[in-house]
């Protein structure tokens, strides 16, 4: 154990804790907002895994992660039109079709990685991004400033869905539609249209969140994500559907997942312990929740269909 | 009978159908686009999986634990509570019953297979009942918490089957291969007569689909769980212990997703447990194919066989179109998933055409008034 407490070894620590709360709090802060709106998305899981495969597979075609991203990011936009349709146009049952999406995701993300790829190769990673100056700066440097380009974008991504809900027209309409649709709808607010757009950014950012961690791990495989996208789910409630919270949430299961993995590699744990750090993030998803659950204030007219003249 | 009320009767059917083709639309676009003869693929699929007696019978095979699952999934969803932890109940109900079948080996077959099996209900039993209880008394979404349960369930079994139920033999030879021993031939389960695989577990599954109907249908219990499921502001006023409904229905669901584990386990070809590291090898995704062949079956257990009878011989099907267009059989996987969406997009076009068809009942006074549909209130709400 005082092999993980030595200061090279804690500020690696903390540098891949924070590269690997990026997927999560991606998928988090687009569920935050379509949450926001009244609509719950369990689809998530899902669209990371067709947004992983996408970039996984473009990246691996034209060896260009930009491309990558941008590709999981589109696959996440038609995605969230789709689970747009889905629940607003048909009012289908919010949870039961997000199940539907993610059993799609989860097929389709393998057929299509068993037909065109096959066996796991693996792709350039994201290259790291030196903040200049910054990234200089002893320990600190290593610890923020040397990450990869979604790193950054995920967390500027905090500040700015702040911005977004809580200080711009759009963000009240959100927060106006996921409360209470009928006062919206007759001060002239289309709930359909604003919860549209809510979802799409949601999907969007599913489908960055699923390229973040491919291109994070360099390869793709059957069921990549195993749960991120439902502990994305989970940090929203965790984090009472405000973003810096949910900042907080994601920094700690990316922390919690960087320290077992360098215990993994140091050999603190090993053998059939194996399996015990491998449920921890569901253990201390289901421990966090029986905390979390009781005292939230979740958004009025979550889950609810909204119906004109009902 | 107007033309209209006729419409409406047959809508559910209708809407279940079109669920099908337009998901077998999006398939044939998805073969092409693959570069295979949608026609071909569908047709070894079909043949595949009813082609023949032996291949009725390996859909049959198939379609036991979606079936046990699917009764599961009927109880807790009519119940208004979302279980999507029949992964985990299925491991759970597997590792118990096979943890009984390493200690008591030598108890006679007519004594130690009914006993795998309600040790098996037990362990599902108790994997829903904790999501149960952590949604009654402190409020965890089941939805999450099942998922995280399923996750908690594999590791279990990698746990297990790599350290204390590992077989003896895989050490002295040191290969290590995460299974146990096989399992006592006391616990096999007959083969049926017919000269195909079918084996003792089709028998349990639709035994285990009628119990789960009259549960559901024929008892208070059940009442109380619907009635919860339908409103449960209402049942609360009427004094019904809501809480502990939540949890039975957890605790009903996951025993019958544990009994698919042991089915899987003492029906399978190498009488052992054994794991490469996730579930989907062990269940075949029962635990979620399930959940389609439930809303296929219109959440009722009974109508849940033919259904589950369907997407079993889908999943056998898949692998026959694997081998006759190169097609990985993951493809069907993908169009359950299409389909849980299209049927749950169509239920309110279905409450419309009733509605609408309810209308016109007024106008045509001649008719006496007729109970109302029992399906009508299919899918409950999810909670926040």
């Amino acid at each position: 154990m005082s092999e993980f407490f030595t200061i090279s070894v804690l500020v690696a620590t903390v540098a891949s804790g924070i590269r690997l709360a990026t997927p999560f709090l991606l998928a988090a802060l687009g569920e935050t907002l379509g949450q926001r709106s009244g609509v719950l998305n369990l689809g998530v899981e899902g669209v990371m895994l067709l947004g992983a495969f996408g970039a996984y597979y473009t990246t691996l075609e034209t060896e260009n992660t930009l491309a990558g991203i941008l590709v999981g990011v589109g696959i996440g936009i038609v995605m969230g039109v789709l689970y747009g349709v889905v629940t607003l146009a048909f009012k289908a049952e919010q949870g039961i079709s997000g199940i539907g999406i993610f059993i799609f995701g989860l097929g389709f993300s393998d057929l299509l990685f068993q037909s065109q790829v096959g066996t796991p190769l693996p792709i350039d990673r994201l290259s790291e991004l030196e903040i200049p100056v910054l990234s200089e700066i002893k320990w600190v440097g290593e610890m923020f400033f040397q990450q990869h380009a979604l790193v950054y974008v995920a967390f500027l991504l905090v500040p700015t869905m702040w911005y977004l809900i809580n200080r711009t027209t759009f963000g009240l309409n959100v927060r106006a539609v996921g409360e209470t649709p009928e006062a919206a709808d007759s001060l002239g607010v289309s709930v359909d249209r604003t919860r549209y757009a809510a979802i799409i950014i949601g999907n969007a950012l599913a489908g960055l969140a699923g390229a973040a961690l491919a291109l994070e791990l360099g390869i793709f495989q059957q069921n990549l994500t195993n749960g991120h996208g439902f502990i994305a789910i989970a940090l929203v409630y965790f984090g009472a559907w405000r973003p810096s919270r949910v900042m907080a949430g994601a920094l700690f299961f990316g922390m919690v997942s960087a320290t077992v993995l360098q215990w993994k590699t140091l050999g603190i744990v090993q053998g059939t312990t194996a399996s015990v750090v491998a449920m921890s993030p569901a253990v201390l998803t289901i421990v966090v929740l029986v905390f979390v659950s009781r005292r939230i204030g979740a958004p009025s007219a979550l889950t609810r269909p909204f119906d004109r003249g009902r | 009978m107007s033309q209209k009320r006729l419409l409406a009767r047959f809508a559910g059917p209708a809407v279940l159908l079109g669920a099908v083709l337009a998901a077998a639309l999006v398939g044939a676009i998805m073969l092409a686009a693959l570069g295979a003869n949608p026609w071909t693929a569908y047709k070894a699929l079909i043949e595949g999986a009813f082609g023949s007696v032996d291949a009725m019978a390996d859909s049959a095979l198939k379609a036991m634990p979606l079936l046990l699952v699917g009764v599961g999934i009927s109880i807790a969803f009519r119940a208004g509570v979302i279980n999507i932890g029949g992964e985990g109940q299925i491991i759970a109900g597997a590792l118990l019953s096979t943890m009984t079948a390493l200690a008591l080996p030598d108890l006679p077959r007519i004594v130690l297979i009914p006993l795998v099996l309600v040790v098996g209900a037990v362990g599902g039993g108790i994997w829903g009942g904790i999501a149960g209880a952590l949604k009654a008394y402190a409020g965890v979404n089941e939805i999450l918490s099942t998922i995280m349960l399923n996750i908690i369930a594999v590791q279990i079994m990698n746990l297990l089957l790599r350290g204390p139920l590992i077989d003896p033999g895989e050490i002295e030879r040191g290969s290590h291969i995460p299974q146990t021993e096989r399992l006592s031939e006391n616990a096999d389960f007959p083969i049926m007569p017919g000269g195909t695989r079918l084996h003792l577990g089709v028998i349990i599954a639709i035994l285990a689909a009628v119990v789960g109907y009259i549960l559901l249908f024929r008892t208070t219990q059940g009442l109380r769980l619907r009635a919860v499921g339908h409103n449960p502001h209402a049942s609360r006023y009427a004094g019904m212990p809501v809480k502990r409904n939540v949890v039975m229905a957890l605790v009903y669901s996951g025993a019958f997703s544990g009994l698919a584990g042991v089915v899987l386990v003492f029906g399978s070809l190498g009488h052992r447990l054994t794991t490469d590291g996730g579930a989907t090898t062990f269940t075949g995704a029962a635990g979620f194919n399930g959940i389609v062949a439930a809303l296929f079956g219109g959440l009722h257990p009974l109508w849940t066989i033919p259904a589950s009878f369907l997407f079993g011989g889908l999943l056998v099907g898949a692998n026959a179109m694997q081998r006759a267009v190169q097609v990985p059989a993951a493809l069907i996987l993908a169009l359950n998933g299409l389909i849980v969406v299209f049927v749950v997009s169509s239920i309110r076009a279905r409450e419309r055409l009733a509605t609408w068809a309810s209308e016109m009942r007024v106008e045509d006074e001649s008719s006496p008034p007729e109970p109302p549909d029992p399906d009508r209130e299919l899918v409950p709400e999810t909670p926040g």
